[in-house]
């Protein structure tokens, strides 16, 4: 691949736009957000950012909004994603990793139905304590 | 445990938009044997205290880090780079800002291995707290040199917004590219014992 200038993104993004607005919009409204703190991208989170842009646009899915934030407080079960999908409950899964990320998006995203052994929405003992 | 040192920029320029910057400068230079990494921010910077505090891993404020104002990644960082040849340096100045600067000796058997370049760019480029990122990426080598420079701003232009699959898979191909014309200059780091 050639090094993209500005330009050519735009152009890209343009032509992206409307192939876009040609398909329905399948995932509106979905949310992934990918707990990016400290000890989460040393568990790996970024990968599991990574997989989920790829996995997603694999499956044509492209509005889903993915987003970062910082620390959830559940080291022990990072990398952790919170996943909020319309008409389902929001759910935070624990030790996800590009595999888990696959089964996220076919079974809650695509199918609507959750990744049972991955569900985690608990904080850590000891920071419920704290609190 | 860090495994890449992308995970100690990520990490570190994370601290940076924890610390309310408007603006932070990233500067990767690399060599045939060293990466030279600048972070510099105008956030709410540190007095000495707070920096001695910051860089001792076994302080904590016994709160956890579900409310912490600062990363635990600088103590790693400071380990991960003076064990392995490497150097760290930090200057912070109240309310001024915070500038942060290492060397990862790439020949260093120690040096954890470099990871992946544009993917850390586009989690620092898209991370919510982030305002202003200018990011300076250069490699310079027995091969050739290029380098290539990077503004949130003028991609959020293009882009329209960070935050869908769509946008961001662009942003991700534009870093890809960047990355690429680097590749002919790059080098095998061989260990040196
Ligand atoms: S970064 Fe993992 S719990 Fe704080």
């Amino acid at each position: 691949m050639a090094k993209m200038t500005l330009e050519d993104l735009r152009k890209l993004r343009e032509s992206k736009q409307d192939a876009l607005r040609k398909r329905d919009v399948e995932g509106k409204d979905c949310q992934v957000i990918v707990g990016m703190g400290t000890c989460g991208i040393a568990a790996g989170a970024k990968v599991v950012l990574d997989a989920f842009l790829s996995e997603l646009e694999a499956k044509g899915i492209e509005n889903v909004s993915v987003t970062q934030t910082g620390c959830m407080g559940l080291c022990h079960v990072e990398p952790t994603v919170e996943v909020i999908v319309p008409g389902m409950p929001d759910v935070i899964y624990g030790n996800v990793d590009a595999k888990v990320v696959k089964q996220i998006v076919a079974d809650h995203i695509i199918g609507k139905k959750l990744v049972s052994e991955h569900v985690f929405d608990k904080p850590a003992a000891d920071i419920l304590k704290k609190d | 445990m860090h495994r890449y040192v992308t995970d100690f920029i990520l990490d570190i320029v994370q601290n940076s938009f924890e610390a309310d910057s408007n603006n932070v400068e990233l500067v990767l230079r690399e060599d045939d044997r060293y990466l030279d990494m600048t972070v510099r921010d105008d956030g709410k910077g540190m007095s000495h205290q707070m920096l001695e505090k910051v860089l001792d891993p076994y302080q904590t404020d016994g709160i956890k880090h579900i409310k912490r104002k600062v990363g635990l990644g600088l103590p790693f960082l400071v380990q991960a780079t003076r064990s392995a040849g490497g150097s760290f340096d930090i200057q912070s100045e109240v309310s001024k800002g915070t500038v942060v600067k290492c060397r990862f000796d790439l020949c260093n058997i120690d040096t954890p291995p470099m990871g992946d370049i544009p993917s850390t760019l586009l989690a620092l480029v898209s991370h919510p707290a982030a305002k202003g990122v200018e990011i300076e990426r250069s490699l310079s080598t027995s091969k050739g040199s290029d380098s290539y420079h990077l503004s949130r701003e003028k991609l959020l232009e293009v882009l329209g917004s960070f935050t869908t699959v769509a946008t961001l898979n662009l942003l991700m191909e534009y870093l890809q590219s960047q990355e690429e014309a680097l590749d002919r200059f790059k080098v095998d780091h061989i260990p040196v014992l």
